[in-house]
């Protein structure tokens, strides 16, 4: 099964990209002068070596970190100048480590997600109710809605997390790492649910992987980048090659196709294999 | 879990609610009950607390004098016990209990600790050792020295929060550089008090313990109009709060302007305790304590700001009444918050500390 | 990389050498260092004594007032060698046992603990012998510093820096409040409690040395011996015990080293906070991370540092005098929080 393009019906399709952009912390560049453009209603996700910029590109396509130079800009408009709850109606982040506060139920985390709709004294009221229902629905979460979010398996508290993001209803949605601590049938579920709602609702996903062969497998767009410039973006089989892996990860590797799902499937080469596969496979 | 556990995506809902939908309906209405019906005891408890206050003491007046009095009429000897000594006491009582539980829960909230209270990270310190400066070394009349505490804790609060800065301010960081900072105060203030003549040090150890004593209308009023104009704010504020209980990065991804509320909210608290301290004192651990027992009490995920305010209204209201009348001795009554809240503070420590989480 | 283990290293016994070479001039160096001090506290005070009565007296003449004077500092400044000395090495102890760079017995709530312990017994039991304020003291300041360990180790990730302060904070906080619940309906006591809370070596006399002097060269024997244990403790329990150590044990004794010299200085020359934090960390830049190296170094940092803010203290404000807590509190904050500003968020 190769990704393929969302079918209708498509909200209204938004462009994000990243012009020229330089980031860094304290004295330290980052990202330099890097050019990025997100197609909508597709699956983006970005790869790369530890410490390339990988997240620091993405807090900064959702304003946590203002660019030393270039902008990001979200249909036409730089999101650091856009007012911050509108922002957040278009834009949704699901951050590496989130916090949730001790002893809060499934439902009340994901009701936070509904803080850009709301006014500062306005009421809870049944849209409210029916974004929060529909999250936990989409995300299989709703018999855990009386439950602490403390309790959860790793797998059950990621799934809560997207779906507090879901009841944000963005059309854009980031998400840092989301298969980070997750054990692979977790990680698989997670990026299913994502492909799930890509292909229902046309929602746009960013993602930071850190697996290349499932970055292939499950996304449109792959984006790697190496020290913080971009080194090659396009669809999954004319990213990952050998080429590829060597620049961004300094590493030999074999490309092949993957037997399950059509997409490039990575293999590497380490020095204690350096020969046999010479012997074998050349 | 079990293993097929992503559900199919449902499309928008529909006009039939779902039984997820009535679920999620259902559960918010049991948490807003269990809130509204807590909020509405605690302050029927305030209300009860107040009147004692009013009608007992050394001399029992009854409940009729006691509000004709309040009303503005002349009654003989109630009129000054009442009017002159007991009303302003009360009053400060409910007002500094609310200024101290709101703002001890907005810094623990924003923190995300519920040990990372005021009376810990230094602005309490800032304040009392300005305090013991003005009384012992500058021999300061009573409002300079709270002109001088009140600029004292906000000075402290600033320095705290540009000294945590870097790339926006960790929690983690301010709170450490909170206790550094309050330490050197507490030395501060210890050196002062130590060449303290004997009277001198009577009036400043008044002052740094919390107390009621002799309060009248001219310390009442200051704090009173500072809590009007400053709880709207942090109410106001209450959404943006709970977002940020969630982490820096999410709540500005949920569209919370992180520092620039941070900066409000900070400014707010930090003006609701100078005002209080000024008046009454540091009065011990009321900060600390509304918040948690707020939270046990409401339960989580909802805004704990009116509820920690109104248990801190009660503390300082019980608290002082037994504080004045229990004992031979009359104690101030930070001395009796103190008290009866080190052993609370410990297990609060512990179980903190077990759970490794926040309030 | 392929040729890692094959490669030669002529260079390896000189690089061990080296820095021993290093450090015995650093030693050398911090040695004349506090000789200098400890001669420049002897000579300097609120009065000004001409050099040649400064001999005298050292000599043990005891003549005129200026020489009177000198005897006087004789004392004082062996109790802030011992204090200091003392405390620095606390601190580096500390420091090493918790793994935390900002442990400190002053951050860590001992000074409050030995003040409640103190009150309790001068209102209650009616204490009034100074040898028993000893006792009290170390007790109350022991007690009190296994209290704040223990609940700032809990959970996950044991004691952190920020677990630990807080816990620390807090309880101080909370003794605080006892101590001033005891005191206030006691005007009797108020007065004696005063004196000893306000401690510091310039009261200090060769009897009130020696009344500790027991207990620090205990706390200074255990906490030296325990310098090869914190190598391995550096390392994290799980890789500690792999390399044979029993970690219990060894963090046991060097934690109960460590408490007993900082309450022993407490009972003495009561609160003295940031000795323990800045003493070790400006030892580490000098001679690493290597205890044995590094602890005799805290001890005699803490020596020249606390008889050197005694000096200050006496010198700044003539003729009144400086408290030497209050020198080392505005020395060491600033010191404090640039450690925190340092370290990473999530290291804390």
């Amino acid at each position: 099964m190769t990704p393929s393009a969302p079918s209708a019906p498509l909200p209204a399709a938004h462009a994000l990209a990243a012009e020229h952009l330089t980031l860094g912390y304290g004295d330290r560049v980052v990202v330099s002068a890097l050019d990025l453009t997100v197609p909508p209603g597709e699956i983006t996700a970005i790869v790369g070596a530890n410490a390339c910029g990988k997240s620091t590109l993405l807090r900064s396509m959702s304003r946590l970190l203002t660019p030393r130079a270039g902008r990001v800009v979200l249909d036409g408009k730089a999101v650091h100048r856009l007012p911050a709850k509108e922002l957040a109606r278009t834009l949704g982040l699901l951050p590496q480590s989130p916090v949730a506060p001790e002893g809060i139920t499934v439902l009340d985390l994901v009701g936070r997600g509904r803080h850009p709709h709301q006014g500062v004294f306005s009421r809870w009221n049944e849209r409210d109710d029916a974004a929060v229902a529909a999250a936990l629905e989409a995300t299989g979460t709703a018999d855990l809605a009386d439950r602490a979010v403390d309790e959860l398996s790793g797998g059950q508290r990621q799934r809560v997390w997207i779906a507090m993001a879901l009841a944000q209803q963005t059309d854009l949605l980031l998400l840092d790492e989301p298969t980070t601590f997750l054990d692979v049938s977790h990680q698989v579920e997670v990026l299913d649910l994502l492909t799930d709602l890509n292909r229902t609702r046309g929602t746009t996903i960013v993602m930071v992987l850190h697996d290349l062969n499932l970055a292939a497998r499950y996304a449109h767009h792959l984006v790697a980048l190496a020290a913080g410039r971009l080194h090659a973006a396009g669809a999954p089989a004319e990213v990952l090659t050998e080429e590829t892996v060597r620049v961004v990860f300094g590493l030999e590797s074999r490309v092949i196709e993957d037997p399950v799902s059509g997409s490039p499937l990575m293999l590497p080469i380490g020095r204690h294999h350096a020969e046999h596969h010479g012997a074998t496979l050349q | 879990m079990s293993a097929p556990a992503v559900a199919e995506p449902s499309p928008a809902p529909t006009s039939v609610p779902s039984p997820v939908l009535t679920t999620v309906i259902r559960g918010r209405a049991r948490r807003a009950t269990r809130r509204r019906l807590v909020v509405l005891t605690l302050a029927l408890l305030v209300a009860a607390a107040f009147a004692a206050t009013l009608v007992f003491g050394q001399t029992y007046y009854p409940p009729g004098d006691v509000l004709r009095v309040v009303l503005g009429e002349q009654v003989p000897g109630a009129s000054f016990t009442v009017g002159r000594l007991r009303l302003p006491r009360a009053v400060l009582a409910v007002v500094a209990g609310l200024s101290f539980g709101m703002a001890g829960v907005t810094f623990q909230t924003m923190l995300r600790n519920p040990l990372a209270s005021p009376d810990i990270i230094g602005i309490s310190s800032g304040a009392s050792a300005a305090a013991a400066i003005a009384i012992v070394t500058l021999s300061l009349d009573e409002t300079r020295v709270s002109v001088l505490a009140i600029t004292a804790g906000l000075g402290v609060a600033l320095l705290v929060y540009t000294l945590a800065f870097r790339d926006g301010v960790a929690s983690t960081r301010l709170i450490l550089i909170g206790i550094g900072i309050a330490a050197m105060l507490d030395s501060v203030t210890a050196y002062v008090l130590s060449g303290a003549a004997e009277w001198d040090l009577q009036e400043a150890t008044r002052w740094l313990t919390g107390s009621l004593n002799g309060v009248a209308w001219d310390q009442t009023v200051p704090a009173l109009v500072a809590l009007v104009v400053l709880a709207p704010v942090l109410l106001s504020r209450a959404r943006d709060l709970s977002a940020m209980q969630l982490g820096d990065d999410t709540a500005a991804a949920l569209g919370v302007r992180v520092e620039r509320t941070r900066v409000t909210l900070i400014v707010a608290a930090v003006g609701l305790i100078a005002f209080a301290t000024a008046a009454a004192g540091p009065i011990a651990f009321v900060a600390f304590l509304s918040g948690p027992i707020a939270a046990r009490l409401v339960g989580p995920g909802t805004s704990l700001l009116v509820p920690a305010g109104l248990v801190g209204a009660l503390l300082v209201l019980a608290a002082d009444f037994v504080g004045q009348f229990a004992f031979d001795t009359r104690y101030p009554v930070g001395v009796v918050t103190g008290v009866l809240g080190a052993p609370y503070l410990v297990y609060l420590i512990i179980r903190t500390h077990r759970s490794g989480a926040s309030i | 990389m392929t040729d890692v283990g094959t490669r030669p290293a002529p260079d390896a016994a000189a690089l061990v050498r080296r820095p021993a070479r290093v450090r015995l001039l650093w030693l050398l160096a911090v040695v004349l260092a506090l000789a200098a001090i400890m001669l420049a506290s002897v000579a300097f005070g609120s009065r000004t004594v001409p050099w040649g009565d400064v001999w005298a007296a050292l000599g043990g003449a005891d003549d005129s007032l200026e020489q009177a004077a000198v005897t006087k500092r004789i004392p004082r400044t062996g109790l802030a060698v011992v204090v200091g000395a003392a405390l620095g090495l606390a601190g580096g102890v500390m420091q090493g046992v918790t793994r935390n760079p900002l442990a400190d017995p002053g951050i860590l709530g001992v000074n409050m603990g030995a003040s409640l312990a103190v009150v309790t017994a001068v209102a209650y039991f009616g204490l009034t012998s100074p040898t028993g304020y000893v006792w009290v003291a170390l007790a109350g300041a022991a007690a009190s510093a296994a209290f704040v360990y223990t609940i700032g180790s809990l959970g996950r990730g044991g004691a952190t820096p920020l677990k630990l302060a807080l816990a620390g904070a807090a309880t101080s906080a909370a003794f605080a409040s006892l101590v001033s619940a005891v005191v206030l309906p006691r005007n009797d006591i108020a007065g004696s409690f005063r004196l000893w809370q306000i401690g510091g070596v310039g009261g200090a006399s060769f009897e009130r040395v020696g009344q500790v002097l027991p207990f620090l060269a205990v706390g200074f024997a255990v906490s030296l011996l325990s310098a090869r244990a914190l190598n391995s403790l550096a390392l994290g329990d799980e890789l500690a015990a792999g390399l044979g150590e029993r970690v219990a044990v060894a963090r046991a004794t060097a934690a109960v080293g460590a408490i007993v010299l900082c309450g022993a200085s407490t009972a003495v020359a009561g609160p003295i906070a940031f000795v323990g934090l800045v003493v070790p960390h400006a030892c580490r830049l000098l001679v690493g991370v290597d205890h044995r190296w590094l602890l005799p170094f805290c001890a005699l940092g803490g020596a020249a540092l606390l008889t050197a803010a005694d000096v200050v203290g006496r010198v700044v404000a003539r003729p009144a005098e400086v408290d030497v807590g209050i020198v080392t509190a505005l020395v060491g904050a600033p010191f404090f929080i640039h450690i925190v500003r340092r370290q990473k968020v999530r290291a804390l």
